[in-house]
């Protein structure tokens, strides 16, 4: 028999592994849905730099099937907590609206029914990465309803366009159904995406609520709003209207390139020279930089880029890795969420006694810059459950799932938190935010970080340094308590004294003891 | 005896006085605008150490300093001067109490004591601050011991002052309580003191008339003798100068129940007239299970260890408890006072106790 050989799309390939961007079962595909129109909208609001404001409503359709849903994988327990076989699935519809930056019209079929088909590719700090999820949820929704899904946007200009798509699974193209185009009279700005999905969002439900909960505490200048299938309105409104610094489009740092990229930079670079080449291509490389590095690489500082062998390439990649004087890539194309929004942030949603925050220096792992933000968080509405929550975040957005396989989950699980006063009973909320162009998930499905010696030292760092403001703030407080216990104890029994030796003495009147109390009061401790 | 008819009430006037001068005093302080503190004697371990002169435990020259400007003095001192205010009114009103009403009064002033153990340590700080044994406050223990025997007592509690009665007058005996304790001795027949330490044995000799054979008072110890029967042993020897003669099981629990009564003990350093040192053992001697072959029990271990402590302890010094301790590890055997019963209900009555007490008083 001859074997058959096929290619397949790019499409065809996640529809088919689809659980690894987070589509698994109805319940976490409805979540995801959810998670990554959200986290578009968001991105869509950096860009335009206008604070957002984000509608999300799920409503109930029709009970569904479970046809073309695929098989459900029996290892995801923590959507099976209530036995899945009990419920069947339902058709919801989806719809998210928001007042980001708009997708120019041009670009509107193929940004929702492509994969792999986006804007963030570049170097900089962003939500999305392959230009992925916003096309999954909607193929999600079209294999499993049948149905095509709906676009509005405008970039703010004279025009609405509206799309009725559907993805071309095959082909990994776009497939316009129609296309209506309205006039713009008020000048509405932003994109709202609406579509059919099979999920089960009484499973999903608390893990949507938490997950929308902790984007509002990471974006507390976002008013976002849900409506869940029972009608009910959760609400999340901004609390500040500043936004993070946004983020700068870099260059690749040498540290960070391989073959492929030198090539192509070679291809287009108006350099006539190695000395240009690399300050102009490079991140933080100027003028004396490059020439140290030519001479430590031994390679031709008037060679012409376009003529260098391809040897001489491979060794350009080699010594870039080991030359030990290129400067450290500088965070511009980073944005950290500062201290004061995320203070804003938890103070919004949790309602904790204290915060302590930590912004670690930029750093880089493998050349791509990662900046690290730690905050904990005492008291208020966070839960006493015998055990430190932690709340982790990666470019401003919440990771929910597989918890005990990140970084910081480890991290914190090796620290001897008694050292910081701190025992497990108490309520304590750890929050963790990594940012980076490269954040070192370790699936496609943005769950949990990787440990990368480089992150982790980081993140230790940033706990510890937290913990100690924690420990200060806890050592203060116990003081503080201890004083007004000591007091209380002198102010019940010091009135005793006198008055049971009044009347041993057979005096009649107590003697003043005001001034003795007055005194204690004014005696400090240590 | 005239000069111990105003004792006891002079005892008891000295008391209220004691506890007076110790409100004064802390008054004073606060009106001076200080912090109030009291030092007393310390009653750590290194601080007991035992006196041939009293012969009986001492307390030392260290002293403990207590302030209520101490956070961690001020609840203690509360107590204490809560303690001494409550004994006061015990004295005033002539009421009597036991240690653990004393624990529960405390609750009625929002003075809640943690447990007994601590309101009965508060009490022996009073103690030591004024130098009298609780019973003097009023304060008696739970446990109880009895006397029967030609004594005639004058009570002076409320209600019965002037009455007499004689101490014949019921077979059982008279609990040595707080009525009894606070009498005073009118007269008596009685030429020496024999305390026992089983209730099976006191009856005994009741009923064979000890008593009367032997010109005797017979006192229960009920087991350790409590202070209160302590005290009052202290009187009869002292008052009446009456000998004592203590008879106790052959085994050395049994023998320090006589050395407690003799010596005292060293929870009690602080405090005097506990002790009666001219007191003697008469039995049961290692000695006497060897010469009237007494039924006996081996030793155990505890019992062994015990007695080398006891070879150690001062209190122990002396000739015979020297020897005695020596014969019980040589033979291993230990015997109960009931076993003169092999030899007839009436042995120990008719023959070991006089030829006992004939060879102490040639001592
Ligand atoms: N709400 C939105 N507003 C503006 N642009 C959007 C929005 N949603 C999607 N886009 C555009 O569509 C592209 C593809 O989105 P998506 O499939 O989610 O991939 P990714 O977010 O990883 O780039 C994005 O890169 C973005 O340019
Ligand atoms: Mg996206």
């Amino acid at each position: 028999m001859v074997q058959a050989f096929e290619e397949i799309s790019a499409a065809d390939f996640f529809y088919r592994n689809r659980d690894i961007a987070g589509f698994t079962n109805p319940s976490r595909a409805i979540f995801s849905s959810i998670r990554e129109l959200v986290e578009n909208s968001l991105d869509a609001s950096d860009q335009s730099r206008i604070p957002p404001e984000i509608y999300i409503r799920l409503s109930f359709e029709y009970e569904g099937s479970m046809k073309g849903s695929g098989e459900v994988k029996a290892e995801d327990e923590s959507l099976f907590e209530n036995g899945f076989r009990g419920t069947e699935p339902k058709v919801y519809r989806l719809r998210v609206a928001d007042n980001g930056s708009g997708v120019p019209a041009r670009h509107i079929p193929a940004a929702f029914g492509q994969v792999l088909f986006g804007s963030k590719y570049k170097l900089k700090q962003t939500r999305g990465t392959f230009g992925l999820g916003g096309t999954m949820a909607l193929l999600y929704g079209q294999i499993t309803t049948h149905k095509h899904a709906l676009v509005k946007s405008s970039t703010g200009g004279a025009r609405i366009y509206i799309y009725k798509i559907m993805v071309d699974i095959p082909r990994n193209r776009p497939i316009i159904l129609d296309r209506k185009i309205l006039l713009n009279k008020e000048g509405w700005r932003g994109t709202i995406v609406e579509f059919s999905l099979e999920g089960d969002y009484a499973k999903a439900m608390s893990r949507i609520l938490e997950y929308l909960k902790q984007t509002a505490l990471v974006n507390p200048y976002a008013n976002i709003m849900f409506i869940d299938p029972k009608g009910r309105l959760y609400k999340f409104t901004r609390v500040t209207t500043q936004m993070p610094r946004p983020p700068k489009e870099t260059k690749p740092h040498p540290y960070g390139v391989d073959v492929e990229a030198i090539q192509r930079l070679i291809r287009v670079t108006p350099c006539r020279n190695m000395v240009d080449f690399m300050r102009n291509h490079f991140h933080r490389v100027g003028e004396k930089t490059s020439h140290k590095f030519l001479e430590f690489a031994g390679i031709g500082k008037t060679i012409n880029p376009r003529k260098l062998s391809r040897e001489r390439i491979v060794r350009l990649v080699k010594m870039m890795k080991r030359f030990r004087n290129f400067l450290p890539p500088d965070a511009s194309c980073l944005s950290p969420i500062s201290e004061e929004l995320l203070k804003a942030g938890i103070l919004k949603e949790l309602q904790p006694e204290f915060i302590a925050f930590c912004q670690r220096q930029p750093s880089t792992y493998s050349g791509h810059p990662f900046i690290v933000e730690v905050a904990i968080a005492y008291g208020g509405n966070i839960a006493r459950k015998n055990d430190l929550v932690l709340y982790r975040f990666a470019n401003r957005i919440p990771l929910l799932y597989d918890e005990a396989s990140d970084v910081s989950w480890r991290i914190i699980k090796r620290i001897n938190w008694r050292r910081y006063k701190v025992s497990l009973d108490m309520p304590i909320a750890i929050l963790v935010h990594i940012c980076s162009t490269k954040v070192p998930y370790k699936t496609v499905g943005k769950e949990f970080i990787a440990d990368r010696p480089e992150v982790k030292r980081e993140v230790l760092n940033g706990i510890r340094e937290a913990a100690r403001q924690l420990q200060r703030f806890l050592t203060k407080r116990e003081h503080v308590e201890r004083e007004r216990k000591r007091l209380s104890t002198f102010s019940k029994y010091l009135p005793k004294i006198a008055q049971f030796s009044t009347e041993l003495a057979g005096k009649k009147r107590p003697p003043d003891i005001k001034k003795l109390l007055w005194s204690v009061k004014k005696y400090e401790e240590k | 005896m005239k000069k111990s008819k105003s004792a006891a009430l002079e005892r008891k006037k000295e008391v209220v006085a004691k506890l007076e001068s110790f409100g004064l005093d802390l008054y004073e302080q606060m009106e001076k605008g200080v912090f109030p503190s009291i030092k007393m004697p310390s009653r750590s371990i290194e601080n007991i150490r035992y006196s041939p002169e009293f012969r009986q435990y001492i307390l030392g020259e260290r002293k403990v300093h207590r302030s209520a400007r101490n956070i961690r003095h001020i609840r203690p001192f509360t107590q204490l001067v809560w303690t001494a205010f409550f004994a006061h009114e015990l004295a005033k009103h002539r009421k009597t109490s036991t240690l653990r009403d004393v624990y529960y009064s405390a609750q009625a002033y929002n003075m809640s004591f943690k447990d007994q153990p601590e309101s009965n340590n508060i009490i022996t700080d009073l103690e030591t601050i004024s130098g009298f044994a609780r019973e003097d406050f009023n304060v008696f223990p739970e446990e109880r011991s009895a006397i029967f025997g030609d004594l005639t007592i004058e009570y002076t509690v409320p209600g019965y002052e002037g009455k007499q009665l004689n101490l014949t007058s019921h077979p059982d005996g008279v609990m040595i309580g707080p009525a009894l304790t606070s009498s005073e001795f009118a007269k008596t027949g009685a030429d020496k003191v024999i305390a026992i330490e089983k209730g099976g044995l006191f009856t005994r000799f009741v009923e064979e008339q000890v008593h009367r054979k032997f010109n005797a008072l017979l006192v229960l110890t009920a087991g350790q003798a409590p202070r209160a029967t302590r005290h009052f042993i202290h009187r009869l020897n002292k008052e009446l100068s009456l000998p004592v003669y203590i008879f106790t099981d052959g085994d050395p629990w049994g023998m320090h129940i006589a050395m407690v009564i003799i010596s005292g003990s060293a929870n009690a350093a602080h405090l005097r007239e506990l002790t009666t040192p001219d007191a003697k053992w008469s039995g049961v001697w290692a000695s006497d299970i060897v010469k009237y072959k007494l039924p006996s029990d081996p030793l155990t271990a505890v019992d062994v260890k015990r007695l080398y402590e006891l070879q150690r302890d001062p209190r122990y010094e002396g000739k015979l408890w020297q020897r005695e301790t020596k014969r019980f590890l040589k033979i291993k055997k230990k015997a109960e006072q009931e076993a003169f019963s092999r030899y007839g209900l009436t042995y120990i009555v008719d023959e070991y106790l006089p030829a006992k007490l004939e060879a102490l008083e040639e001592d």
